[in-house]
């Protein structure tokens, strides 16, 4: 299918595509990597009169350590986030969740504001940055906004964006002495969105976690910042500590049916990856069962 | 290679020096195509060129009442909005049934829909414009009026009373029923040790080409002729039907075919609107151009495989299987597809169940329902996957439950390799097959004693591999007993002409078609080899019914058995008349004489006596040098049909080693082992990239494809995103060996070996899970293996 006619500008800088976008407001859409947008154009799901390239704006482009934040820009691609060192070092879930993001062709365009502004559920993005406790910072009409990750993803394909709004920049805590990563998804082929997933940060202390976060991916409307964490931290890990925990996120999910996989599949799903993620962060094999492919 | 038939005749016309039968040579095509310099369909742009758009019904069944087109006839672009009832004045509807397939029956199908829409993605109006997308924006504007009718979706309830009958002038929703009794299957039954049934399920799936379907049309009013340029797999056939149904001669029809990307029997059918296309040509009086694209494709292109078949297998305790019996019922759509009709497909699962092994008891009965969903046909290797599946999956739970080793049980039933010529148990005749060369290939290759051990081993840690072994027949080399003698005007004859040209190069016309296989490359080859010229010299010519030889095209692996055999022979004509005028030219005799590397040489001691360009020179420029009487003849045609036999079957077998994630329901195929038998090997890599070709599209029956439809009759994956095509990413490697037993009814021995792939790959698969998971007592017996699919199996959710 072909697209619709629509106008194309490509904006001269942030100020000008803001200007743009506060002219023609709900008609508009901002064009990042293009990876979701332009295929929702040619099967002629979205129709903008008007789009907004943001592509050639090099102030949105880019990773920076400022103090002890991280700071990546809205146009960064995904593929950057597989080489930058600074990731690598600072917030490594990234790197990790980068490689499962589609396939290189598609890495090398999509941008990590672009996946957080489309909001899939099944993004690997969205859940890091539930589990890495980001900020993401908007402009619009009123000036600049921060807005925690937490709050900042609503429903499906929904966010706290409004039509007129940028979104500029992320920032992520660096991590700390003692951090760890745990990233897996379950996709039927390398590069597809996921059935479920999971992006988990970790702070040990010793045997055990002093602090974990698990984002949760393709179990509902949107990332999921899953509470049963609260009950594998601080404690000795057990195999029922373990259950009890598993069980606590089966009843916290309530994850949709689609063509992959029911409910009761995904709730499954999300407790083997539970159980993965304690025993790769705990270096505990004898907490992960049954075989694996 | 093991070959297991020594040709009896010695040095064939294929063995001679420099001959390029059996290596592998660069195909002549490639650079071209690697160059981006192909010609495909969409490339082509004739002056005053329209674009079609089909608006399509977004309903399963539902009336027609009204098409509103006033707003978008005065779009921008837009030239005409055409209805099914208003190109009903330049062409005629069409019913796809064969008579030799008795009883089958279809209705009359129009190029768009007139009054009715019978699944969702019919045409109901065509919209002509300058621009694709400005025929898309027209559409928007046509407002169609549904009164929308019950759709019958469940193949199972379609002959059930209270279902609707979708063609009202039918009588009911069966298309087809054929019953094939053989041997005593209830005196076998009751005789035997163990009888063991399941159901088996397969996903309704498509070809998905990278090129979809693609035609542009140009009737000229002037000439009285219309021009097809048509990514065809048969452009003989595409003349037929055109020029039936538009009211015209053959003659006045022209197909065109050039460079095809992919086909796998997705592109050997009559599609409506491509009819429609041809007929908007001539209504419109200019070239019209329509080009599918994907999510149309998934609605339109012919699916394939949706059976449900219940299997029953007889054994005795050491292991003879005793009977074969099956219940196969498939749901095709709401037409019957035109000229190749759908009732082939479990024409053929009849046909194949138990072909391999010696038991003669076998019981079938074959239904094909009517649906209001997208048209089903063949598509590669038509039936065979069906067949293999039921067949070695019922083998290997036959072995499970007398506890014999899977491949014990092939090894004392499949047919002795010695045991040729015979039939089978549905009366299929064999010419030379060789399952068990086959089989013991195979197990060398896969070292299955040691990776029996490893599974051993592994599943103690709770590492779960499995090994499935599936063997296959494969149907090629049709004759017309395919189609011919069912009345479809489709060639079982392939033709060839080559010709010396005046510099001692050499063209060859062949009613062949390529679409990737490498047609051209064999046919280059053959020549090439036969003749004694390099095949740098040889170019070929092929897909256009205005140039080439009248033939069926490229199709159920005949391209290199028939095609080839074609232009062996008429290769032959051309040797035997060049050696004839080199004689008199140089006051020998053709005895004396050969021709090797570009030249007339001396048989006795290779001495290089005159240049082919030289010969060709004299012919064409002296003949005045030559005596009185001469009348060279550097040009020769011939055709070539098996009589003997109606097909020419191969065979096979296939391995499959998995790893089965037991907490996900994630499959790993591991490696994947073919060994085959397509007679004579032209170019082995071609053959063995057929094979992995093969493989991969059947991989992609047992994990991932399916067309997956609500009970409304709406197609709910029409895109790449949801419509998973196997990918590089999960792609075992795949060892191909060969066994090699030339059919005797050809020169040149090579049988099909385009589907052997498609027929196995999904039965080694699903036996190899099956094994894996033997420690927990459950049998699968559905493909795609979702995760979802194993591990409710597995009772984990
Ligand atoms: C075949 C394929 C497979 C894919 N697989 C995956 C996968 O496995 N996982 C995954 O996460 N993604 C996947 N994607 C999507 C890919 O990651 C996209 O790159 C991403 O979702 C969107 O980023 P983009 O830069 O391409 O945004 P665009 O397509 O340009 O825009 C997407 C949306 O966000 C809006 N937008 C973009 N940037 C901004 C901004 N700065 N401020 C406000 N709004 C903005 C746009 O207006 C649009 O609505 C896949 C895409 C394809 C084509």
């Amino acid at each position: 299918m072909k697209a619709a006619a629509f106008a194309y500008t490509r904006a001269t800088s942030v100020d000008n595509a803001l200007e743009l976008l506060a002219v023609h407001g709900e008609r508009a859409r901002v064009l990042s990597g293009g990876q979701s947008l332009i295929p929702a154009m040619n099967l002629r799901l979205v129709a903008p009169e008007m789009v907004v390239d943001i592509g050639a704006l090099a102030e949105l482009r880019g990773i920076a350590i400022r103090g002890d934040t991280l700071l990546i820009g809205a146009a960064t691609r995904h593929a950057d986030l597989l080489t930058s060192s600074d990731i690598a070092t600072c917030v490594p879930l990234l790197a990790a969740a980068a490689a499962h993001i589609a396939h290189p062709a598609i890495r090398n365009r999509g941008t990590v504001g672009g996946s957080l502004a489309q909001a899939d559920p099944a993004s690997e993005l969205p859940a890091c940055m539930l589990a890495l406790g980001a900020t993401i910072v908007v402009r619009g009409p009123g000036g600049e906004r921060r807005i925690a990750a937490e709050d900042f993803f609503t429903g499906i394909y929904e966010t706290q964006l409004a039509a007129q709004d940028l979104l500029v920049a992320i920032e992520l805590p660096i991590a700390g002495k003692g951090s760890a990563h745990f990233f897996q998804e379950f996709a039927r082929r390398h590069g597809d969105y996921a059935i479920t997933g999971l992006a988990a940060q970790a702070v040990l202390d010793g045997a055990a976690f002093a602090d974990l976060r698990l984002g949760y991916f393709a179990v509902g409307d949107k990332p999921v910042l899953a509470k049963a964490a609260a009950r594998l931290t601080g404690v000795t890990m057990t195999s029922s500590v373990l259950a009890e925990a598993g069980d606590a996120l089966s009843r916290e999910l309530d994850p949709h049916e689609d063509q992959e996989a029911t409910p009761a599949m995904r709730r499954h799903l999300a407790k083997v990856l539970l159980a993965r993620c304690v025993a790769s962060l705990l270096n505990r094999p004898d907490l992960h069962t049954g075989g694996q492919a | 290679m093991s070959s297991i038939r020594v040709n009896p005749d010695g040095l064939s016309v294929l063995d001679r020096p420099n001959s390029y039968i059996g290596k592998t040579v660069p195909r002549p095509n490639l650079d071209r195509l690697l160059q981006g310099r192909g010609l495909y369909v969409s490339d082509i742009e004739l002056p005053r060129m329209a674009h079609v758009v089909f608006l399509r019904s977004p309903h399963a069944h539902a009336k027609i009442v009204s098409v509103d087109a006033v707003t978008a006839k005065e779009m921008p672009g837009v030239i005409a909005v055409v209805t099914g009832k208003e190109l009903g004045a330049v062409i005629t509807p069409w019913v796809g049934v064969l008579s030799h397939l008795k009883g089958l029956k279809s209705a009359p199908q129009s190029a768009i829909a007139v009054d009715r829409v019978c699944w969702q993605g019919e045409a109901v109006a065509a919209i002509v414009a300058t621009s694709r997308a400005a025929a898309e924006d027209a559409a928007e504007h046509v407002a169609v009026a549904y009164q929308e009718l019950e759709a019958v979706t469940d193949m199972r309830t379609a002959l059930d009373p209270a279902t609707p009958v979708i063609h009202a002038s039918l009588g009911d929703n069966l298309a087809f029923e054929r019953v094939h009794d053989a041997g005593a299957v209830d005196q076998a039954f009751a005789v035997s040790d163990a009888v063991v049934e399941a159901d088996f399920i397969f996903g309704r799936h498509t070809g998905v080409t990278l090129e979809p379907r693609a035609v542009v049309a140009d009737w000229n009013a002037a000439e009285a002729r219309l021009t097809i340029y048509q990514g065809t797999q048969a452009p003989h056939m595409v003349q037929n039907i055109a020029a039936l149904h538009l009211g015209l001669r053959e003659a006045q029809v022209r197909v065109v075919c050039k460079d095809v990307g992919g086909s796998f029997g997705i592109k050997v059918h009559i599609y409506a609107d491509e009819m429609a296309t041809y007929a908007l040509s001539k209504l419109l009086r200019r070239p019209i151009k329509f080009v599918a694209d994907r999510v149309e494709s998934f609605n339109t292109d012919i699916h394939a495989r949706d059976h449900r078949c219940k299997g029953k297998i007889g054994v005795k305790r050491d292991g003879t299987i005793t009977a074969f019996e099956i219940d196969d019922l498939t749901g095709i759509g709401p037409y019957s597809m035109y000229p190749r009709t759908s009732a082939i497909e479990a024409n053929q699962v009849v046909n194949l169940v138990g072909g391999p092994y010696t038991s003669k008891n076998y019981r079938a009965r074959a239904r094909v329902v009517f649906q209001n969903k997208n048209v089903m046909c063949q598509y590669r290797a038509v039936g065979h996957p069906i067949a293999c599946s039921v067949t070695e999956g019922l083998v290997d739970l036959a072995a499970r439950k007398i506890g014999m080793d899977p491949l014990e049980i092939r090894r004392r039933n499949l047919i002795a390799d010695d045991a040729y010529p015979c039939a089978s148990p549905s009366g299929l005749r064999f010419e030379q097959l060789s399952h068990h060369a086959s089989l013991d290939k195979i197990v060398a290759m896969m070292g299955y004693d040691a990776l029996r051990a490893e599974q051993a081993t592994l599943r103690k840690e709770g590492i779960h591999r499995g090994i499935g072994i599936a063997s296959f027949i494969e149907v090629t080399n049709p004759s017309a007993a395919f189609y011919g003698v069912g009345g479809a005007k489709i060639s079982s004859q392939d033709g060839v002409a080559v010709r010396l040209d005046a510099q001692g190069s050499v063209i060859c016309q062949t009613s062949i078609t390529e679409q990737g296989q490498g047609s051209e490359s064999l046919t280059a080859q053959i020549v090439g080899s036969v003749l004694g010229v390099s095949m740098d010299r040889v170019r070929v010519i092929l897909g256009d019914t205005d140039v080439t030889p009248y033939g069926g095209g490229t199709w159920a692996s005949r391209g290199a058995g028939i095609g080839g055999e074609a232009a062996l022979q008429a290769t032959k004509i051309l040797r035997k008349n060049i050696l004839d005028v080199a004689a008199v030219i140089l006051q020998s005799t053709p005895a004396e004489l050969d021709i090797v590397n570009n030249a007339i040489v001396n048989v006795s001691d290779g001495a290089s006596r005159i240049e082919l360009n030289e010969l060709a020179r004299i012919v064409y420029f002296r003949p005045d040098t030559l005596p009185p009487g001469i009348q060279p003849e550097l040009m020769a045609t011939k055709h070539f049909v098996p009589r003997e036999y109606p097909f020419a079957f191969t065979n096979g077998v296939q391995a499959a080693w998995v790893e089965v994630d037991t907490e996900t329901g994630f499959v790993k195929l591991l490696r994947h082992w073919v060994v085959e038998d397509c007679g004579t090997i032209i170019n082995p890599q071609l053959v063995d990239e057929q094979i992995r070709g093969g493989v991969v599209q059947g991989l992609g029956a047992a994990l991932f494809e399916k067309c997956i439809y609500d009970e409304r009759g709406q197609l709910t994956n029409a895109n790449m995103a949801d419509y998973l095509v196997p990918m590089s990413g999960e792609m075992p490697d795949i060892d191909i060996g060969h066994v090699v037993s030339p059919t005797r009814e050809s020169e040149l021995g090579a049988k099909g070996a385009g589907e052997a792939g498609t027929a196995g790959a999904a039965a080694a698969v699903t036996n190899a899970v099956n094994d894996a998971l033997s420690p927990f007592g459950t049998i699968i017996t559905e493909i795609p293996l979702t995760p979802q699919v194993i591990l409710t199996a597995l009772g984990k959710i």
